[in-house]
């Protein structure tokens, strides 16, 4: 008697994603193709060190004789690396104010809550005197500065602080690792470099945000973060506003160290732009390898990320739990939409004594999305009473998407504890019902339902991400279920 | 206030009311009674709007409007409200959460001031009280972990916030002990006024011991075979339903 909502499920699945915009930018820019004379020309562009280049050079040597790997659950067109450009330095953007961007693109900066003058910065707009983004960088910078903090852009540290990147480049995820974390090591253009000294608890939190104008980092964006024993630091990726990209291939890589009693945490917003909603095409590839080594005893790694975006998503930010006592943790929220694909999830490799781990997974599948949970825990034999906690929950909107759960668990200590709880559930009519009884109707009922399915991550958040990943789980839906 | 006209109600393909005649004036109580599988909670969800419930044949009317292709929001704003058999659990969503979404829903739709968090509060604290609740209730998910008595107070306290014209009270004393049958009672009956409709269905009588209903229906295989006042709740009770059907 009423189809109103699959009325408005439907109509939302059909919607278009309209907040993604292309870039206008005047470029320096190397033409396609992939060679050693690119590397080359990459590197003396950044006046790296000549150690650096050689690394850049064995890496490439070694991406040539490895295969694209297949074995994830998602599907795409073969990608030509001969028909990328791997170098492309941005100069400046033609956009002065902006009205002249897409009215759609400033109501979703609206609906997220982002400050005018944020709008700007992502947008290349020089901000003006009233609130100036320079000064307040600087400010922040000086006051990093003088706890002994290191943040600044991957290239200025490799000439600034060579042998900080010297030694840990690669530590944790050598250019052997995989296919693109291999290429990424080969062409790197740029990223981010923290070091937090001994003793340090960073006095703020690390946003890329804070040097957006300064450095903009390209589709092989590498990052290093190095905590020194009893230091802190809370990292923040990305950000909630829909991000368009000229370039589809993403395959960025992160390695993170913590030494004794150190603690990351590290928190990713991704919404890349994800594709034609009927076909996917024009969709980011976002393959990205993101791994941390709790060195130390009693150090802690901390990944949480909010994954919306892309077309095609391949990651899994993993912890490699060296230290006696170390602990690391994943929370993930990852919504597919359309044809969006993602199949992501975590490793926690156990080596160290009364080493503990923590997965939380909340997955999200809405129109024809495809969405994979990929997780292993491994307990070494030197992991005496090693513990791990694992919960993968999906939830289905409508019924033409897809939820996949491959764990794996390889333990080789009998004194381990591990658990493993897995659930898979429709958004439920009665759930629905239930709210539109009480007034509320399906848009807001379904928001609130997903939002609260994810509160276990979005509560690891740092406050106002948050807060931004609970509004952008509202517009993403808004634009994708009802 | 309701007027069911001849109604008939299919769920997938199987025909469970077959032509209900039913009028609740304002100030009026109606219980219907009836055995498992009668048709009464099909009634309730087909007047709320329900996916899957499918009128075939007759009307409702309320305040004088069809109201079939009505959505079940737009039924709830208009001042229907349904307290469930069963209340559905929402986890993660805080209760306060939604219970200030679904008043400011109805706050909007009359063209009131939207409550913020702390008149909010104020308000949900004074309503609290009247179902014997504590402010710990609103921390929690909906209706996640709750006992049975807890889930249906929750379902009485949502009726007193949204304040409805028509309450429909489906099984509301089913799985309760006699304390929290008279709490709900209490709510109900301080709820009740002349411009107030309800519809109460139950299985037994006892919950009609503390509610006072005006009129009793007895509802066999989608149909209403018997109407009385209210001693004819406790003549079911004494005979059972054997003697009704025919």
């Amino acid at each position: 008697m009423n189809n109103n909502k699959t009325d408005i499920i439907d109509q939302r699945v059909k919607e278009d994603y309209k907040y993604g915009f292309v870039t206008d930018i005047e470029s320096e820019t190397l033409p396609p193709g992939i060679s050693e004379e690119t590397i080359q020309f990459i590197s003396e562009k950044k006046k790296e060190p000549s150690w650096l280049l050689d690394w850049r050079i064995k890496a490439y040597r070694k991406w040539l004789k490895m295969k694209e790997p297949k074995w994830q659950h998602v599907s795409y067109d073969n990608i030509d690396y001969q028909s990328i450009s791997y170098y492309s330095s941005p100069k400046k953007k033609n956009i002065k104010s902006l009205d002249e961007l897409d009215p759609e693109l400033l109501k979703t900066y609206n609906k997220l809550g982002i400050p005018l003058d944020e709008q700007k910065m992502l947008n290349g707009i020089a901000v003006d005197a009233v609130f100036d983004s320079v000064s307040v960088a600087t400010t922040f910078r000086e006051e990093l500065r003088n706890h002994g903090v290191i943040f600044c852009s991957f290239s200025e540290a490799a000439i600034n602080h060579p042998e900080i990147v010297k030694k840990y480049l690669g530590t944790v995820v050598p250019y052997t690792d995989n296919y693109f974390a291999c290429l990424n090591s080969a062409v790197f253009t740029d990223g981010s470099f923290v070091y937090i000294p001994k003793g340090v608890k960073c006095p703020m939190e690390l946003s890329t945000y804070f040097r957006i104008n300064e450095a903009k980092t390209g589709q092989f964006e590498r990052t290093l973060i190095i905590a020194e024993d009893d230091s802190y630091v809370s990292y923040l990726e990305g950000c909630t506003a829909p991000m368009r990209d000229e370039n589809q291939l993403h395959a960025a890589v992160v390695e993170l160290v913590a030494h004794t009693n150190a603690t990351i945490k590290y928190s990713t917003v991704q919404n890349w732009y994800p594709g034609n909603p009927e076909t996917g095409a024009g969709g980011i590839y976002n393959f990205v390898t993101k791994r941390g080594s709790c060195l130390g005893n009693h150090s802690r790694i901390s990944w949480t990320q909010v994954e919306t975006g892309s077309a095609v998503t391949w990651k899994y930010p993993s912890c490699i739990l060296k230290g006696d006592n170390s602990v690391g943790e994943f929370y993930s929220v990852a919504l597919t939409n359309n044809r969006q694909q993602a199949d992501t999830g975590t490793k926690m490799i156990h080596i160290g004594k009364n080493t503990k781990s923590t997965i939380i997974s909340k997955g999200i599948s809405a129109g024809k999305g495809q969405q994979t949970y990929r997780g292993q825990v491994k307990i070494m034999k030197s992991a005496e009473n090693s513990r791990n906690f694992s919960q993968c929950d999906s939830i289905l909107i409508g019924d033409q998407c897809g939820a996949h759960t491959f764990p794996f668990i390889d333990v080789r200590n009998h004194s381990a504890t591990m658990e493993h709880e897995a659930s898979t559930s429709k958004i439920g009519e009665d759930q629905l019902f239930y709210c539109n009884q009480r007034g509320i109707n399906t848009e807001d009922a379904v928001s609130m339902i997903v939002n609260g399915f994810c509160k276990e991550v979005f509560n690891e958040l740092p406050m106002e991400f948050a807060m931004e990943a609970t509004k952008l789980m509202e517009v993403s839906l808004e634009g994708s279920v009802g | 206030m309701l007027q069911i006209k001849n109604l008939h109600v299919e769920v997938e393909d199987k025909k469970i009311l077959n032509g209900i005649d039913l009028h609740i004036k304002a100030g009026e109580m109606h219980a219907i009674m009836g055995l498992n599988g009668s048709g009464k909670s099909t009634l309730s969800n087909t007047v709320t709007g329900r996916e899957n419930y499918t009128v075939t044949e007759g009307d409702i009317l309320y305040n004088n409007e069809s109201i079939l292709d009505w959505a079940p929001e737009d039924r709830a704003l208009a001042g229907i409200f349904m307290s469930f058999q069963y209340p559905t659990v929402i986890p993660g969503v805080n209760t306060t959460y939604f219970l200030r979404a679904a008043v400011n829903a109805k706050r909007k739709h009359n063209n009131r001031k939207e409550y913020d968090a702390a008149n909010f509060l104020k308000f949900i604290k004074s309503k609290l009280e009247e179902v014997e609740m504590d402010t710990a209730y609103l921390k929690r998910s909906v209706n996640e972990g709750f006992s049975g008595g807890e889930k249906k107070r929750n379902e009485i306290l949502q009726l007193l916030c949204l304040e409805p014209e028509l309450a429909i009270m489906d099984e509301t004393d089913s799985g309760l002990d006699i304390d929290a049958i008279k709490i709900i009672a209490n709510g109900i009956n301080n709820y009740r006024n002349n411009n107030r409709g309800f519809l109460v269905i139950t299985h037994y009588q006892r919950l009609l011991k503390y509610i006072k209903p005006d009129i009793v229906h007895v509802l066999i295989n989608g149909q209403i075979v018997k109407s009385g006042r209210k001693e004819l709740a406790l003549e079911l009770e004494e005979k059972g339903y054997g003697w009704l059907e025919k």
